[in-house]
């Protein structure tokens, strides 16, 4: 730490002592959502820098999944970006406990997010947070709504008329009654189980009964959701167990499935491919249950690299960010990001009004495995997708499959021991 | 007594031996003996709190082989990597001595022209490769299964990189398609080396078609087989690519694909939500190392020394 910080010392004196101190300082922005470069690039930056003058910034996206190991060797080398998009919980905190994040909780602004906003890049106690929450994903399911009306088929609410519907899609025979494949596995666990698992651990209460070690992998409410994913591989089509994640998506958006298992970050890919309306419901509930339950994932946050030199830039471009113009402009933008910011913002896209419209419905909470529960090896989110892809190839049981994840949490976190 | 000649004229010191060396040496001591010493020291730490690092002697390779998790998942990879190589050797090896053979017929017509094709895929992109035949293989846009369905086999498709107890065999097959050009061209040069003159002696002795390749020609080629198999051995064993570009770091179904490579990779940098672990990466790399180099010297010691080799 004192090499780095003898090193920015040096490079801010050698600046002030050449008397060259740039005008325009420029902020690089390390981010996994290379989907999102035009958008960054031709309204979002654009919009920054009319109203910020002598600030430029640069985006600088890579692949998801290299982005948590590629951006922490470059924070240990001291090589990563002024501005560091946020990945929920542990990654996070991680960082900010090496001290590579800076302390954001005075940040001007801070003041628009609740403390559930809040949680996921705030330390456990509460007391500091480190960056600022720019946006949660819904789960649901998308429908094509071109074959419902086709086959007349209602929108299910229940799980009862959920099977319904797909035992009606599959009698037809012309079409694939849901689109989802097991190759890539994370699909079955967060598509498929966090996505309807929300309605049998009800929410923040099994997710926090499961922190607490009061409840456990092995109880029927974690169980369950398994038996549903299990139920569903009849209807996924021919040879789901090597269709990857973008032959699911395209499956959907050329028209040949009706429902696709989905995060509402599908929306903007899907409004480009698809040329027909869509749909969306909530994860159809069990008979017998009261309210519902919806997985309202806090995904992304933003934060300041405590070893940049433009601390104060990039504090006032996080400050930016909070207000509502940047909020409207991200939300509609990026449809299918919502904006956990207080501040106004209207959404123009009707699928993203949809998925909105059930956080009045329906109790929020995020994925169950991805605070705290899954700080220790085995990782319990990353032993999930294996779970979850095992249950719906027929390779474990759902029984077999919450003594697997119970097992692997057992060995190294405490109140389950 | 006689006394050593005192004024015998010392040999100077041969100065131009070191500085020749020199570039290679320090060339390859830096970029190669230092880091591989570097992993050997790293796997003898631990990430202690707040980020300091702790000796702890050989606990990581305790909980490598004594840890059932990890044990498992190391067991489960080895005997992957294990089977992946035996797939090479029995698949890879013996279609490229054959076809090496076939190519080196004098009267064989477009020799050249089968020798590039089958090389071609040997110099392609593994990330060509994995994407060319995941897409083959799609059981939904794939030519797999259409071109089964003509040929009246379309009951015996099935998504095979998606089951376990066909992912690994399949990924091995693709390899081997890929590669299957290196034994050939090897085995090409050493056939074409056999001097003339020991085959016209054997046509004399009565010795010509397939008698000859397994008696004349099969051991004069067996020390070539011999760094065909270590070279194969050595490339299987830090094979990764692959695996990495079809199936992902999960090596999926199931970790049936999993194999020391993609293990380390896992361990090293992390995957999604699981953080890197560089000193149990480096443990596992450093038992990689010691898997190589005790078949490397297996062969060296136990299979070298006994080739004859002709000198004509």
């Amino acid at each position: 730490m004192t090499t780095r910080k003898t090193l920015i010392l040096s490079t801010a004196i050698a600046l002030c002592a050449t008397g060259t101190v740039a005008q325009d300082v420029t902020l690089t922005i390390e981010s996994w959502r290379n989907d999102d470069i035009s958008i960054w690039r031709n309204q979002i930056i654009p919009a920054f820098e009319a109203a910020h003058e002598g600030i430029k910034l640069d985006f600088q996206p890579m692949a998801p999944a290299q982005y948590n190991s590629a951006l922490n060797s470059k924070l240990d080398a001291g090589t990563a970006g002024d501005i560091i998009t946020c990945r929920a919980f542990d990654a996070s905190l991680q960082l900010f406990e090496r001290d590579q994040l800076s302390d954001l909780t005075d940040l001007d602004g801070m003041e628009n997010f609740s403390d559930v906003a809040k949680s996921a890049w705030s330390t456990d106690d509460g007391s500091q947070t480190f960056c600022v929450p720019l946006a949660s994903v819904i789960h649901g399911f998308i429908y094509n709504t071109e074959i419902f009306e086709e086959l007349g088929l209602e929108v299910p609410t229940t799980e009862d008329e959920f099977f319904a519907v797909l035992d009606a899609i599959d009698a037809d025979g012309g079409y694939i009654p849901m689109a989802m494949g097991i190759n890539d596995q994370w699909e079955a666990a967060t598509m498929g189980y966090a996505n309807i698992g929300v309605n049998f651990w009800r929410g923040e209460e099994g997710r926090a009964a499961l922190i607490a070690g009061e409840s456990r992998l092995t109880d029927d409410a974690w169980v369950e959701p398994f038996r549903q994913l299990a139920r569903w591989s009849p209807y996924l089509g021919r040879g789901f167990e090597s269709q990857s994640y973008p032959d699911s998506q395209n499956l959907f958006t050329l028209g040949r499935a009706a429902i696709f298992p989905a995060g509402s970050w599908e929306i903007a890919g899907f409004r480009e491919q698809a040329d027909f309306e869509m749909g969306a419901f909530p994860p159809p509930v069990p008979a017998g249950t009261e309210g519902c339950f919806i997985s309202d994932h806090t995904d992304m946050g933003i934060g300041l690299n405590a070893a940049s030199p433009n601390q104060e830039a990039g504090r006032a471009f996080l400050s930016w960010l909070t207000g509502s113009e940047a909020s409207s402009l991200l939300a509609n933008a990026i449809p299918g990001f919502f904006p956990l910011s207080s501040a106004e913002v209207t959404l123009e896209d009707p699928l993203a009004q949809e998925f909105l419209s059930w956080r009045e419905q329906c109790e929020s909470t995020i994925r169950p495995f991805h605070q705290i529960v899954s700080r220790g090896t085995p990782n319990l989110s990353n032993e999930s997708w294996t779970a979850a892809a095992n249950v719906m190839r027929g390779t474990w049981t759902p029984e077999e499959a919450g003594e697997a994840l119970q097992t692997g949490l057992s060995s190294w976190y405490a109140p389950h021991q | 007594m006689p006394q050593p000649r005192r004024n015998a004229p010392r040999r100077p010191i041969r100065w131009h031996i070191a500085v020749f060396l020199a570039p290679a040496v320090l060339i390859y001591t830096a970029i190669m003996i230092i880091p591989l010493f570097g992993t050997l020291n790293l796997s003898l730490f631990t990430r202690g709190e707040g980020g300091t690092r702790e000796f702890v002697g050989l606990a990581n390779f305790a909980t490598l082989f004594g840890d059932p998790r990890w044990s498992g998942a190391f067991w489960n990879a080895t005997w992957n990597n294990l089977w992946f190589f035996i797939i090479h050797m029995l698949v890879q090896n013996p279609i490229g001595i054959a076809l090496a053979a076939i190519l080196s017929t004098p009267r064989l017509r477009f020799a050249a022209f089968y020798r590039t094709a089958i090389f071609i895929p040997a110099i392609l992109s593994f990330v060509i490769v994995g994407f060319v035949w995941k897409l083959i293989l799609s059981p939904l846009w794939g030519v797999a299964p259409n071109f089964m369905d003509a040929l009246g086999l379309g009951n015996w498709f099935a998504p095979w990189l998606g089951l376990e107890r066909s992912a690994l065999t399949t990924l091995a097959l693709i390899s081997v398609w890929q590669f299957v050009g290196i034994p050939l061209m090897l085995i090409y040069a050493a056939l074409l080396s056999i001097p003339d003159e020991v085959l016209e002696a054997a046509e004399m002795d009565g010795i010509t078609g397939a008698s000859q390749f397994w008696k004349i020609k099969l051991p004069l080629i067996l020390p070539t087989i011999g760094i065909i198999s270590i070279l194969t051995f050595v490339g299987n064993f830090n094979a990764f690519d692959l695996i990495y570009v079809t199936q992902g770091a999960l090596a999926g179904p199931n970790y049936a694909t999993d194999i020391l490579g993609s293990f380390l990779f896992r361990t090293f940098f992390g995957f999604q939500l699981q953080l890197g672990d560089p000193h149990m990466g480096a443990t596992v790399a450093t038992v990689m190392f010691f898997i190589i180099l005790a078949g490397v010297s297996l062969y060296l010691f136990g299979v070298q020394t006994r080739l004859r080799r002709y000198q004509f």
